[in-house]
């Protein structure tokens, strides 16, 4: 049961972007339309899940079993690089489409500060793991959880500036202005779902 | 002369927190006071200006394949050295600013600078434009976090203004980091016409 208190953590009460402030670049880069947005949404995911699984794997049986964890920054975003370039050299093939949308910000995932971030969370075990041992199962579910819960974050904001681009804005507002105040007031609306977490937890019983 | 335009170039014209828009998640995620700012974009500057020196020099050691990530590599070792120092030296910003350190490995301001400047200029003009990013960068967290704050909390700097409970803590929190970072732009694009 903690294991959907984790998933609903991290997906709305805890959410990456608009309460963690990680990948802020790609929310406010590839949010213009919803398409772009979902696209962008599951190559995170997609990323996410793999980059935490091998990020996991190498700080347990590389770096502290031959007591190198001073490397792991390092180590990391090595691996989180390669790994994207592979994702990218597959969706090449797969989904010509969908590459030519994501353009540039497919490489730029790698600078995504919440693939890292997620990563050094779940290798230091200091993410909100609902009282559970931190390990590479609830590592997995936190991190499709948080992929989740961002994809969620773009696909709205995306909805909503959507609609900004057809109203009539002040000028010295338009464009990144409008689109920060827009965020803050959706932060302030996911702000509305502190709390649901403790409450859950007391209606599962844990 | 010509050091002195790159340095005005960083701070002023091309202020990466409110003109390049670049960096945006310690912007936001560290600003909760006008003195955690101050010290993430100090953090900041101290990498980007030994990134863009070591770059400078070795620019014509590396293919151009490997270009990047020899880059990130650079950065990465440099974001190392800083965390062990901080956590050594300076244990209270270490625990207020946390995830944020390993994280200036992946701020595009640096990754930028090292691939727009320091890659084709020579180590002295790089290293003023690392010093003028850095201190752009370091204004624009500095002014952010004293906004914030002084909304927030009635405070800058811990310094107390205006009485506490006259403050918004909406501005300490999440949204506020948005909303003042957008208000602030607006501002400075009102300014500039």
């Amino acid at each position: 049961m903690a294991y959907i208190l984790i998933f609903i953590t991290a997906i709305f009460v805890n959410n990456i972007v608009l309460s963690q402030f990680l990948g802020i670049c790609p929310f406010l880069g590839v949010s213009k339309k919803v398409d772009t947005a979902l696209g962008m949404g599951a190559a995170v995911a997609f990323v996410l899940t793999l980059a935490t699984i091998v990020t996991y794997l190498i700080q347990v049986y590389v770096l502290e079993t031959l007591h190198l964890e001073y490397l792991q920054t390092i180590a990391f975003i090595l691996v989180i690089a390669a790994l994207v370039q592979m994702v990218e050299i597959v969706l090449k093939k797969v989904s010509p489409a969908l590459y030519q949308a994501l353009g540039v910000f497919l490489p730029l995932i790698t600078t995504n500060c919440c693939i890292l971030g997620v990563a050094i969370l779940v290798a230091q075990g200091t993410y909100n793991s609902q009282g559970l041992e931190p390990n590479l199962l609830t590592g997995v579910v936190y991190a499709i959880s948080t992929a989740l819960g961002f994809a969620l974050a773009l696909v709205i904001f995306a909805g909503i500036r959507e609609h900004l681009s057809m109203s009539n804005i002040p000028r010295g507002m338009q464009g990144m202005a409008i689109a920060l105040v827009t965020a803050g007031l959706l932060a302030m609306a996911f702000m509305g779902f502190s709390g649901v977490d403790s409450g859950l937890a007391k209606a599962l019983g844990l | 002369m010509n050091s002195i335009r790159v340095l005005w170039n960083g701070v002023i014209k091309e202020n990466p927190t409110f003109v390049l828009l670049l960096g945006m998640c310690p912007t936001l995620g560290t600003t909760s006071s006008a003195l955690n700012g101050m010290s993430m974009g100090l953090a900041t500057m101290a990498v980007l200006v030994f990134s863009n020196l070591i770059i400078s020099l070795i620019k014509n050691l590396i293919p151009d394949m490997v270009r990047i990530p020899s880059f990130i590599v650079v950065i990465a070792s440099l974001v190392t050295i800083l965390q062990m120092l901080i956590k050594a030296f300076a244990p209270d910003i270490d625990k207020s600013l946390g995830l944020f350190i390993p994280l200036i490995v992946v701020n595009c301001i640096i990754l930028g600078r090292a691939e727009a400047f320091a890659a084709k200029n020579g180590p002295v003009s790089s290293v003023m434009d690392g010093i003028g990013m850095g201190l752009g960068f370091t204004l624009g967290l500095t002014l952010l976090g004293a906004t914030r704050e002084l909304l927030g909390t009635g405070k800058i700097f811990s310094f107390g203004v205006f009485p506490e409970n006259y403050g918004a803590l909406v501005f300490v929190l999440a949204p506020g980091a948005f909303i003042c970072l957008g208000y602030l732009i607006a501002i400075i694009n009102k300014i500039k016409g």
